[in-house]
């Protein structure tokens, strides 16, 4: 049981964007009733099945770490994230589609995580401007996904849409948004069956 | 035409402070936020604006710039608007907000508001019943009921934060009480918050596995047929529901310790950078002001006290005090009234710059704390309507602070509002927040190095 791999995926994103309730509908297939604050960090494991059905079929043990905060917070919080990042397999990027400052703050969010080795006190120290660059040779993939896709009103999906688009390609990351629906459904725009969502992404060379 | 062109001074000031508002507004509080509803973010501009108007007329009383008559009239517009916008327009958005948030009640927005706004306006009313703040010859519907309701509330808020504030201020700058933390201790509390997560993620590997096999096992359980094969599936069902749930709430207690290690965490890692911090140059120097604020503190819970107990209410102002004393007993002789002006000018200006930025920042900080994305909107109302009621009360005791010629101008516009008692209740409110604030911070210092000695 404990012999499987691991592997460590980091959900970041603003507060209030839904983290919390992806983690839990991911792992465990249901909708989070009662969504709070998270303190800390929340890990949630889902056991995956990679390239289920070929030959190379390989269960692993996918965590989830859904790391609590904004990016705005004192350095002593950031200081004290900075040890959840250690090792980190693959990183999930949450924003709230109504909210367009949540997507802009996922630049500041991916550099905290990306950073965090290049100084020592885990202190972010750059002026704020990222480098296509710096993802472009990234070694660890990055999805990106938006919620609350249903809350947006008909004639502003497509504008939504394009905007998510852009974003996708400065983090040269894979895009997902979701619906989450009352009260139980999970959608996803580009994506029908649920169950062969299968992470793909996360073996990028 | 001095009147137009005082008026024109006046609206020019008043759309400078409205874009400070509105700026303020933009980068300081909501910079994490999308501003959806412009409604809120004019009426916290139009708030602000109208406060520091009110301030702005002090100084020019003090300074006699427009003419006397133009200054009246704007102080009495200047009153009327911010009541109008802190009694009516801010408590019905605020409700409006509130509203709007809960499902249900969604379909019929405008009348729960106007319930609302209704309930808010009996219990103001009912405020001013305990207090002994209306001479009987007011009307029922006199702008000083108003004034004079408002005012409790704001001198009530004021006592708490001041309170608040004279105590935490050298708490916070003396470095006296900073507890010693070293590298070492930090590191050793990192580590045990990962070992925590690392048993936790451990304890969720054996739940989804043993949930998955039972999954697998109860699509197999279909297929078995026969007497045998359900007495199987029960037992083995049960136990495994119960490894479970045994195993969940293990699950459950853990998260708790790491919540726990991961608070402690930060207060460490924010203590280690504060006595950084009070290496460094800057850092020295609010030390040192923390002492001098401390003896400041002390002083004021003094005073506080004696003013209750003696039932001592000040006549005269401190400046012109501080002037009577240098002329009769350092025998300094200047031109009193010349120095006076200026003196109250700089006094004044200091006392309403810094409770400005003191209550800017720190409604920021409050904000921050506790705003999430759903109730930004109402938060910021609520600290617009605060806001409000802070200025107009500071404006009210102001007055003790200024000399006899310029309280007059406070006193016609204000109405008849007993003085005294406000300034009574402030001792009152400042005296209890100041006391508890002191036995709160003891209390709290104690108990986290016991904490952290239990580590």
């Amino acid at each position: 049981m404990a012999s499987l791999d691991r592997v460590k995926v980091l959900v970041l994103g603003d507060s209030g964007v839904g983290k919390s309730s992806l983690v839990h509908l991911l792992c465990q297939n249901q909708v989070l009733g009662n969504p709070s604050w998270t303190v800390g960090c929340s890990v949630d494991v889902r056991v995956q099945d990679y390239k289920e059905g070929t030959p190379e079929e390989k269960t692993y043990y996918i965590e989830l770490w859904d790391v609590g905060g904004s990016v705005g917070s004192a350095s002593s919080v950031k200081s004290t994230r900075a040890v959840f990042y250690n090792s980190v397999n693959g990183i999930i990027l949450v924003h709230d589609l109504t909210n367009k400052k949540s997507s802009q703050n996922l630049y500041r969010w991916s550099l905290e995580a990306l950073n965090k080795d290049s100084s020592p006190t885990g202190v972010i120290v750059s002026n704020g401007d990222y480098d296509r660059e710096q993802f472009a040779e990234n070694p660890v993939p990055l999805l990106l996904i938006g919620t609350k896709f249903d809350q947006i009103p008909e004639n502003k999906r497509n504008e939504v849409l394009t905007r998510t688009a852009f974003l996708s390609e400065d983090f040269n990351a894979e895009e997902i948004n979701l619906h989450i629906s009352f009260p139980f459904s999970l959608q996803m725009t580009g994506f029908t069956d649920r169950k062969r969502f299968n992470f793909k992404s996360l073996h990028y060379d | 035409m001095s009147f137009l062109v005082d008026s024109v001074i006046m609206f020019t000031s008043q759309v400078l402070f409205f874009g400070f508002g509105w700026l303020f507004f933009m980068r300081q509080l909501f910079k994490d936020y999308e501003v959806r509803q412009y409604v809120v973010q004019v009426v916290f501009s139009v708030t602000f604006a109208f406060s520091c108007t009110m301030f702005e007329l002090i100084i020019f009383e003090i300074l006699g710039a427009l003419s006397s008559s133009s200054r009246y009239f704007h102080w009495k517009l200047n009153l009327y608007v911010i009541l109008l916008v802190l009694i009516f327009v801010v408590p019905f958005y605020i409700g409006y907000f509130v509203v709007s948030n809960i499902r249900l009640l969604q379909r019929q927005r405008l009348l729960f508001a106007c319930m609302v706004w209704f309930t808010f306006m009996y219990f103001f009313w009912k405020l001013g019943d305990p207090f002994p703040i209306l001479s009987p010859k007011h009307g029922i519907l006199s702008i000083e009921q108003l004034i004079s309701r408002v005012g409790v509330i704001g001198v009530t808020l004021m006592a708490l934060l001041s309170g608040f504030g004279a105590v935490n201020c050298p708490y916070t700058y003396m470095s006296y009480f900073l507890r010693n933390v070293t590298d070492s201790d930090i590191l050793a509390l990192e580590r045990r918050l990962l070992q925590t997560m690392d048993m936790i993620v451990s304890k969720k590997k054996r739940i989804a596995m043993t949930r998955r096999q039972m999954y697998q096992r109860g699509e197999d359980q279909n297929k078995q047929t026969g007497f045998w094969g359900m007495i199987k599936s029960v037992t083995s069902t049960q136990t495994g529901s119960e490894n479970l749930s045994l195993i969940q709430q293990e699950v459950d207690a853990l998260e708790e310790l790491s919540r726990q290690l991961f608070l402690e965490t930060v207060d460490l890692q924010s203590t280690k950078e504060r006595i950084e911090y009070s290496k460094t140059f800057q850092g020295k120097y609010f030390n040192f002001l923390g002492y001098f604020f401390s003896i400041y503190c002390v002083w004021k819970i003094f005073m506080a006290t004696i003013n209750i107990v003696f039932d001592r209410v000040g006549k005269t102002d401190p400046v012109t005090r501080g002037i009577e004393i240098t002329v009769n007993y350092l025998g300094i002789q200047f031109d009193v009234k010349f120095w006076s002006q200026h003196i109250s000018f700089i006094l004044v200006g200091i006392i309403i710059v810094t409770s400005i930025r003191g209550l800017l920042i720190t409604l920021t900080k409050f904000f921050y704390a506790i705003s999430s994305s759903k109730s930004s909107n109402v938060i910021v109302l609520v600290l617009a309507q605060i806001m409000g009621m802070y200025f107009v009360s500071s404006v009210l005791l102001m007055r003790m602070s200024m000399p006899l010629e310029y309280r007059s101008i406070v006193t016609e516009v204000l109405g008849e509002l007993q003085f005294n008692f406000y300034h009574r209740w402030f001792d009152v409110i400042f005296l209890v927040s100041a006391l508890s604030s002191i036995l709160f911070l003891y209390l709290a210092h104690k108990q986290a190095p016991e904490k952290h000695m239990a580590l």
